[in-house]
């Protein structure tokens, strides 16, 4: 056989072992995120809008912490937290709450947290996720504070 | 390194049964409710299939993107441009991926691990799930409902924070080895 023939043979063998490999890799982290998708599924029916309205109370510093629990519970499509968020401010929660809101519905995942801490690692997960709560009243407080500095 | 495969492999049959073991938790969840609210339980079943119909694009690029990148990256390539020398260019990088990155983030899982493994920075990877807060095509709709201004300082922050965060865990992640060299 040519070498460029063995060399054409042997790249296509390790293509195949790259993907057979991002299969089984892949695979082996599928029961999770079934299991992922079935709490999403069951958060989408059972958490509705009008429930989390109700929750606030009006006090400015309460209300932000609520809005970050809340957001780092919820899960789903980042537009769902806009218009919720929407509709929040419209019923006179306050802007740092909904800011929390939005900002801890990404990047807080208390139902991907099994998921996150099969594939990444308990101690990451736990930290990420923890630390993501926290920036969620940060970055609310810092958003809003700027915004009433701008003129 | 042999000790070090057959580590791996133990961790990983124990992360499949944990993988296995929660999803069985979750079914026995439904098999409860079901009792109480059947149609609730149907519905709820109707929405994980439309959430699954609609990620299976996303999860199909990601294994896609996990077979080019273990054909093409190497673990050289990676500590290179998302290993500890990577510098700005890793953080940069790791921001951009995740704010242009598509889908929730529990599809992304599997091809961190695959970085980790590689070499990519803990940090960066917090900075790459945590920009995924900012999706440039829902934009339109953020500034619709909360004003230009809102979405610009937001998105500043965010990008920040992402910083501020990953460095931390490094910090911290940091200390935890250093603790565990001096102990053992």
């Amino acid at each position: 056989m040519k070498p460029a023939k063995i060399k054409a043979e042997n790249k296509r063998k390790q293509i195949i072992l790259s993907f057979y490999k991002a299969l089984k890799s892949f695979g082996a982290t599928l029961p999770i995120l079934i299991g992922v998708i079935l709490l999403i599924g069951l958060f989408k029916i059972y958490v509705s809008s009008k429930l989390i309205s109700s929750i606030f109370t009006g006090e400015l510093f309460r209300d932000t912490l609520i809005g970050s629990m809340i957001g780092s519970i919820s899960t789903g499509n980042p537009i769902t937290s806009y218009i919720i968020g929407g509709e929040l401010l419209k019923e006179g929660v306050s802007l740092f709450a909904v800011t929390a809101f939005i900002a801890a519905w990404v990047t807080v995942g208390l139902i991907q947290l099994p998921a996150e801490a099969s594939i990444l690692g308990k101690r990451f997960a736990l930290m990420r996720n923890a630390l993501s709560f926290l920036f969620s009243i940060l970055v609310a407080l810092a958003t809003v504070l700027t915004l009433k500095v701008i003129p | 390194m042999i000790l070090k495969k057959e580590k791996n492999t133990k961790r990983s049959s124990k992360n499949l049964y944990y993988s296995f073991f929660f999803l069985i938790l979750v079914i026995i969840l439904y098999g409860v409710l079901f009792f109480l609210k059947p149609d609730k339980i149907i519905n709820s079943l109707y929405a994980s299939w439309n959430i699954f119909v609609s990620i299976i694009p996303v999860l199909i690029s990601v294994i896609f993107l996990m077979g080019i990148s273990n054909y093409l990256l190497k673990p050289k390539k990676v500590s290179k441009y998302l290993g500890k020398t990577s510098g700005f260019k890793g953080w940069f990088l790791s921001a951009l991926f995740g704010i242009l990155s598509h889908g929730p983030a529990y599809v992304w899982y599997p091809l961190l691990k695959d970085l980790k493994e590689y070499g990519m920075r803990t940090g960066l990877v917090v900075v790459f799930l945590y920009n995924r807060a900012i999706k440039l095509p829902l934009l339109p709709i953020m500034i619709f409902y909360f004003g230009i201004y809102f979405v610009i300082v937001l998105c500043i922050y965010m990008i920040v924070a992402s910083i501020f965060q990953g460095k931390i865990i490094e910090i911290i992640e940091d200390k935890h080895v250093r603790w565990r060299v001096k102990n053992v």
